[in-house]
């Protein structure tokens, strides 16, 4: 039968298997895995101590760590590290692990080095500058993670954030040739779902990240080597933005990876309709980078109708988030039910809530809900005025990016973990508790942060007083925000050292002879046959997508590099 | 392709949804006359604000009966006017910012009211607004611009019209209308 190497008849539970374990089965592909999730978890761990001291720091509750001005160091340090390290590494990780285990492909083992020792090296680089920025000497990059010009950094911090990237299209590289060798053998199969969620998010970074790495190695590099001596800075934070929402989904779709394919698992049932989570995936595909111009509603330089398509377009993203959330939670109350529950919301109370790998991915989709609402608020071309760089933006994206995407991968490291590296998980009852302590930690800072930034506290500053300027807060006092905004950030961090306790100790764990995960995905109740096959032809997508992008981008950039390339120009500024 | 029941209402329901929201905000647009910050600023040499025939000398300057036209310059770490001298308008009039940055991006934005825009080196932002009641307004520069961004803020006072005197201009010539308004001052010519 098809497909038979993606699901196995199995609703599974947590029943103690004997040792077939992914790295039994994968070796090296289980290395390459442990390596990207170890740099992921460093980043975690380091990026997260940042957050703590920028939540105390800001907010005026205790100020010793650094000084005000040493704050941006620190603010890019947090930005690089969990926006593009922590979240680049394990999605890396997972994606590996994904589409050897779905496709039964080893990885080529001279590949897999090459990508992850580019990443590193990029990440090595980058770290080094923005640390620099402490010593006060010449190297340093605090410039933010958005590294807007002309504001300059040492060309180090460049040339590591183009190594960071480079290395991730070689690994898609290796996901595209491990499919083409299993094709080779499955000339009539449909794509396994979990290869063909890793090729679509892999076709929008390709499209995306193309932005990105134009603005980096054409212009900021030779730029801060003295080679060229301007750059446009609006053209050069078009280019930035280009990639800088679809990186966002870059974030968010390997969560949906987990919520599609492995959650209803954990759920105790199986996924709804593997058709309609393809359409999901592919509907990202297409729509996911015109609309970069959301981010530069308040730009001047660029007509309205501009900003009005990427608006439109931005809205049309809703619709594959909004059937997710309606597979993810039919397919819970699937599980639910399988499980025993019954009733019109009764049903919850069945679910596993004491397995973390479950409570947290679950958590993790409910606030993404919340998430998703301020966003649309963000979308809102002209209500966009009212919290455009306000607190309201990090209220927002620590919904989505730091739990819907972060909170599923610290959850599903609870299942994986154990597959890749051999060993049961430990700290069984620390780990239970971890999902549902980020969750009340972000409750706390997210609906602060969200508070104060309709009252027009803006992001990004390391200090809470503005001598002359008047808060108007809707609801609550400056006061109270900023105390929840430290309280809430605190116990985050405390969230993350549970998180990072127990991957350490079951990493350095002894290995067991049998392990409590069953790695088996059941099949879905509607399955790939029902769906049309030109779902699965990736190049038509790709095709339409870049149409559509020529649509959205072409008039706008090419008004910006119609005056000419590098104008209007400006030099270097160091910060 | 099969498609559950529920899932084509679900799906109906969100485009519902997302047609509502464009709906609003082109109503917004069109009906509330919400107008975005755009191109029609035109650019400027950053590197030669000083010649400017505005931005070299940043200020008020009235151009019609209640008409104003504030220039703002955004620099390292301080608006001007803004900062060292609050920018003045008289209450019940128009006025148009055009604002522009000397080096790197700084953000402007007048806490309490709509006025939220980027300003970015080459490029004039320009917002006209009216005022209605006299009081004061902070000014935060709400986009980091280097190590003392916390400190880049400035007022805005939008004074009863008996208070504002020609004293508050930049070109008083102009206050008292003798003088026709030329349109070539403008800074879309000035390229
Ligand atoms: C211990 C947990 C965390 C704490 C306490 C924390 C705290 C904060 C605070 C207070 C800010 C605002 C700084 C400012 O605007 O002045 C911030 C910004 C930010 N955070 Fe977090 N955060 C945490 C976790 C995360 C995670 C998991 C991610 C992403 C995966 C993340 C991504 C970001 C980003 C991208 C920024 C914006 C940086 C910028 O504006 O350049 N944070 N964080
Ligand atoms: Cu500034
Ligand atoms: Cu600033």
């Amino acid at each position: 039968m098809a497909f038979a190497d993606e699901y196995k008849e199995t609703a599974g539970e947590a029943i103690p298997i004997d040792r077939e374990a992914f790295v039994d089965q994968y070796p090296h592909d289980a290395f390459i895995v442990r390596l990207n999730l170890a740099v992921a978890f460093g980043a975690l761990g380091v990026g997260g101590l940042f957050g703590l001291i920028q939540a105390l720091h800001r907010t005026g509750i205790y100020r010793g760590f650094v000084s005000s001005a040493d704050y941006y160091t620190l603010l890019t340090g947090h930005g690089v590290l969990l926006a593009l390290v922590f979240t680049t590494f394990f999605i890396t990780g997972i994606f590996s692990w994904a589409v050897v285990a779905s496709l039964d492909e080893k990885l080529s083992e001279r590949l897999s080095k090459l990508w992850f020792g580019t990443m590193f090296v990029g990440t090595l680089l980058a770290g080094f500058a923005i640390v620099g920025g402490l010593t006060g000497g010449p190297v340093s990059a605090d410039v933010l993670f958005t590294f807007y010009a002309p504001m300059a950094a040492s060309p180090i911090f460049y040339l590591g954030a183009a190594l960071l990237i480079v290395g991730s299209w070689v690994a898609g590289v290796d996901w595209f040739l491990a499919y083409r060798r299993w094709r080779a053998e499955h000339p009539d199969e449909r794509i396994p779902l979990r290869t063909f969620m890793v090729l679509s998010t892999m076709l929008m970074w390709y499209i995306s990240t193309l932005g990105v790495a134009i603005e980096v190695v054409v212009f900021l590099l030779p730029w801060s080597l003295g080679l060229i001596p301007a750059v446009d800075p609006l053209l050069t934070r078009t280019l930035f933005w280009y990639f800088g929402h679809p990186v966002v989904y870059f974030w968010l779709m390997p969560a949906y990876l987990v919520w599609y394919t492995i959650l209803p698992k954990l759920s105790g049932g199986r996924l709804f309709s593997d058709p309609l989570a393809r359409v999901v995936f592919i509907l990202f595909v297409i729509l996911s980078t015109p609309v970069g111009f959301h981010h530069q509603y308040v730009d001047p330089g660029i007509a309205e109708g501009f900003k009005f398509i990427a608006m439109t377009n931005t809205m049309f993203l809703l619709l594959p988030s909004l059937l997710t959330a309606f597979t993810v939670v039919a397919s819970m109350e699937h599980g639910a039910r399988q499980r025993g529950g019954t009733g019109r919301l009764g049903w919850l109370r069945a679910l596993p809530w004491d397995n973390p790998a479950f409570s947290g991915c679950a958590l993790a989709g409910l606030m993404f809900a919340a998430g998703g609402f301020s966003g649309m608020i963000n979308a809102g071309m002209n209500i966009n005025y009212l919290i455009h760089n306000t607190l309201w933006v990090p209220g927002h994206f620590h919904l989505t990016v730091g739990t819907a995407a972060a909170l599923t991968f610290m959850a599903i490291t609870y299942w994986l973990l154990p597959q890749v590296t051999g060993k049961n998980l430990k700290l069984k009852t620390v780990a239970m508790v971890q999902p549902f302590t980020w969750f009340v930690g972000m409750t706390l800072m997210s609906n602060a942060m969200h508070r104060a930034g309709l009252a027009g506290v803006p992001r990004r500053t390391a200090e809470p007083q503005y001598a002359n300027v008047e808060f108007e807060n809707v609801i609550g006092g400056i006061a109270e925000m900023r105390l929840q905004i430290a309280i809430g950030g605190t116990i985050l961090f405390i969230a993350l050292l549970m998180f990072l306790a127990v991957v350490v100790a079951t990493w350095f764990g002894e290995r067991s002879a049998k392990l409590e995960v069953n790695s088996e995905l059941p099949k879905p109740l509607s399955g790939p046959e029902h769906s049309p096959v030109v779902l699965d032809d990736l190049r038509i997508w790709a095709l339409i997508a870049i149409v559509l992008v020529a649509i959205a981008y072409g008039p706008p950039l090419w008004s910006m590099v119609a005056d000419g390339l590098f104008a209007p120009g400006s030099p270097p500024i160091p910060v | 392709m099969e498609i559950h029941r529920f899932e084509k209402l679900w799906v109906a329901l969100a485009l519902l949804l997302i047609v509502g929201f464009i709906g609003t905000v082109t109503y917004g647009a069109v009906g509330a006359g919400v107008k975005m910050v755009d191109e029609s600023g035109g650019t400027v040499d950053a590197n030669a604000l000083n010649d400017h025939p505005r931005f070299g000398e940043p200020g008020t300057y009235q151009v019609g009966e209640n008409e104003y036209e504030v220039y703002v310059v955004a620099r390292q770490f301080l608006f001007e006017p803004g900062t060292n001298e609050p920018i003045r308008v008289p209450a019940g009039s128009t006025v148009t910012f055009h604002i522009t940055s000397s080096d790197v991006i700084h953000g402007f934005e007048v806490a309490g009211t709509n006025i939220n825009t980027m300003v970015i080196p080459g490029q004039v932002t320009q917002i006209t607004v009216r005022f209605e009641e006299s009081r004061s307004y902070g000014i935060i520069c709400h986009e980091y611009c280097g190590a003392a961004h916390h400190t880049m803020e400035g007022q805005l006072q939008v004074v009863p019209p008996s208070d504002f005197s020609s004293a508050d201009l930049q070109n008083p010539a102009v206050a008292d209308r003798d003088a026709p308004v030329n349109d070539a001052d403008t800074e879309e010519e000035d390229e």
